[in-house]
């Protein structure tokens, strides 16, 4: 299943937010959308997810969901969305139960994604028991149950420390290579983007207007930290974006 | 300055409650010791204050008579039956408002309207609409405890994270899931704590209720007590009453500890 941007343009009251984007995703690739904070960038993917309606322009879908898909939009939040008070397992369950999905066919589901995610240790802990990078581990997992088409995933490594940040790229880098997902990956960290996008989608500042569009050929399994290619790409991207980034630091915020 | 090396004063610590088990027992222990001495002594006279061993042995020879356990079981399904009914209705109309908008508009200012009235002096309106038995008892101690039950639940379900509808949403979950599963669990904690609120209001309407012709029952017992300047039995049954707040809070916090178990 594709997604395809057309025109899209969307304002809060009197400000523009977002202004005659169009894009395409292609399925099985990941788009990484990078652009300096306030440019629209969640905004943006709370549109493709449909969380929002967009003023003008249109989110079309092309084709329909695999079979087995529950939830062919599903997102990874970057303050992760666990309910504190279920379990890791509570928490993957809650997104079958609605689908009628229980008992021993939802413990199937919910034991393969932990083991996907390297929660099998982790079953019946309860979210303030674990640390950052373990909540976004479940929240993937728990994205990952209910087999979606695309996944949304927004700034889901910024609330993290480096080092985990580090492993969880690797761990999205193996799940993808496992099995092939549709992303669009919502983030302000450049390296993040060189390293999992296979394009990159650059924005400008509010209103976020699509600058350009970059293609990554290097296969996501190659890509090392240190990469001089990738580090030369992560340098052009911050051309890009420095001074963008550097008057959209000196907005007042509010207006 | 010297160039001795000398430790880094501590300036951390403090602002912080710490559980000091026995300290709240130990107040009530000074306090009753003090006016027991007083009492004996002498510079607290007979008409300011009772004795407390005189209130402690008026409570055993009211309980030894079993007048204790009329009084007691008549006001406790008095209580129960009215906070049940206030309370329950308060959860649901407090919820409602919490999630619809019109019914928020609709009643909040009614709500307002509502809070400020003292409920004691709605008594000759409740006997004449649900009779001087036990209907208009029920009745005094149920507004009484809706009206702080709706205010503090409402606020608990304003209160519940948006980011974690907002991901009840984006998985699809159906209305009905999001407020049974995200809505509720959510909202308990700020409900549990508003419920101290309401019971605390409801015990102290029971005595309100009782002046409406009620031979037996606690605040029947004590208005008796009072009209007749009979300090000890005057005080023998503030004391029931205490005990029953404190019997109350004590059960609300094990509610909590049970049900709130995955807070920090």
């Amino acid at each position: 299943m594709d997604l395809t941007l057309d025109r899209v343009t969307h304002r809060y009251g009197d400000m523009p937010v977002l202004k005659d984007i169009s894009l395409r995703i292609p399925a099985g690739r990941i788009l990484c959308v990078i652009g300096p904070s306030g440019c629209g960038k969640s905004t943006l993917l709370r549109l493709i997810g449909g969380l929002e309606r967009p003023d003008e322009g249109q989110v079309l879908q092309l084709g329909t969901p695999p079979p087995g898909c529950l939830n062919p939009l599903t997102y990874v939040f970057q303050d992760f969305a666990l309910l504190p008070w279920r379990s890791v397992a509570g928490n993957i369950s809650l997104v079958l139960e609605d689908h009628g999905i229980r008992g021993p066919a939802a413990e199937t589901i919910i034991d393969d994604v932990l083991a996907r995610t390297k929660l099998n240790d982790f079953h019946n802990a309860l979210p303030r028991q674990l640390s950052g990078g373990m909540k976004q581990r479940v929240a993937i997992a728990r994205a990952l149950a209910v087999n979606p088409a695309v996944m949304l995933l927004d700034e889901p490594l910024s609330a993290l420390d480096a080092q985990t940040r580090e492993l969880l790229m690797e761990d999205l880098v193996a799940l993808w290579e496992r099995a092939p997902f549709t992303g669009v990956y919502v983030t302000h960290n450049l390296a993040e983007a060189v390293r999992l996008g296979h394009s990159i989608a650059v924005l400008s500042r509010r209103p976020g207007q699509l600058r350009e569009l970059i293609d990554v050929d290097v296969p996501l399994a190659d890509r090392q930290p240190g990469d001089p290619q990738l580090e030369a790409l992560q340098a052009r991207l911050w051309q890009l974006m420095k001074d963008e980034a550097m008057a959209a630091d000196q907005e007042l915020l509010d207006v | 300055m010297s160039d001795a090396a000398r430790p880094v004063p501590f300036r951390g610590g403090g602002f912080r409650p710490v559980a000091k088990r026995g300290a709240g027992l130990a107040v009530f222990v000074a306090l009753l010791a003090l006016m027991e001495w007083g009492t004996r002594v002498g510079w607290i006279s007979n008409l300011t204050l009772p004795r407390p061993s005189d209130v402690a042995t008026t409570l055993i020879d009211l309980a030894r008579s079993g007048l204790l356990w009329t009084h007691l079981s008549l006001s406790l399904s008095r209580l129960l039956a009215g906070s049940v009914l206030g309370i329950t209705t308060g959860i649901g109309v407090g919820v409602a408002i919490g999630l619809f908008s019109y019914v928020r508009a609709g009643l909040i200012p009614l709500v307002a309207a509502l809070f400020p009235i003292p409920k004691i002096a709605l008594l000759p309106l409740f006997v004449i609409w649900f009779g001087i038995d036990e209907g208009s008892k029920y009745a005094l101690i149920a507004l009484g405890t809706f009206t702080p039950t709706v205010v503090s639940t409402y606020g608990a379900v304003d209160n519940v994270d948006r980011t974690l509808i907002r991901m009840g949403q984006s998985f699809g979950l159906s209305w009905a899931s999001i407020v049974r599963k995200i809505v509720l669990p959510g909202a308990l904690p700020g409900i549990l704590s508003g419920l101290r609120v309401s019971i605390a209001i409801g015990i102290i309407l029971l005595v309100a209720a009782e002046m409406l012709g009620a031979e037996y029952g606690i605040g029947a017992y004590i208005l008796q007590a009072g009209s007749l300047y009979d300090l000890e039995r005057l005080f023998a049954g503030v004391v029931i009453l205490s005990a029953l707040g404190v019997l109350s809070s004590w059960l609300i916090g094990l509610a909590e500890k049970r049900l709130l178990r995955w807070r920090v």
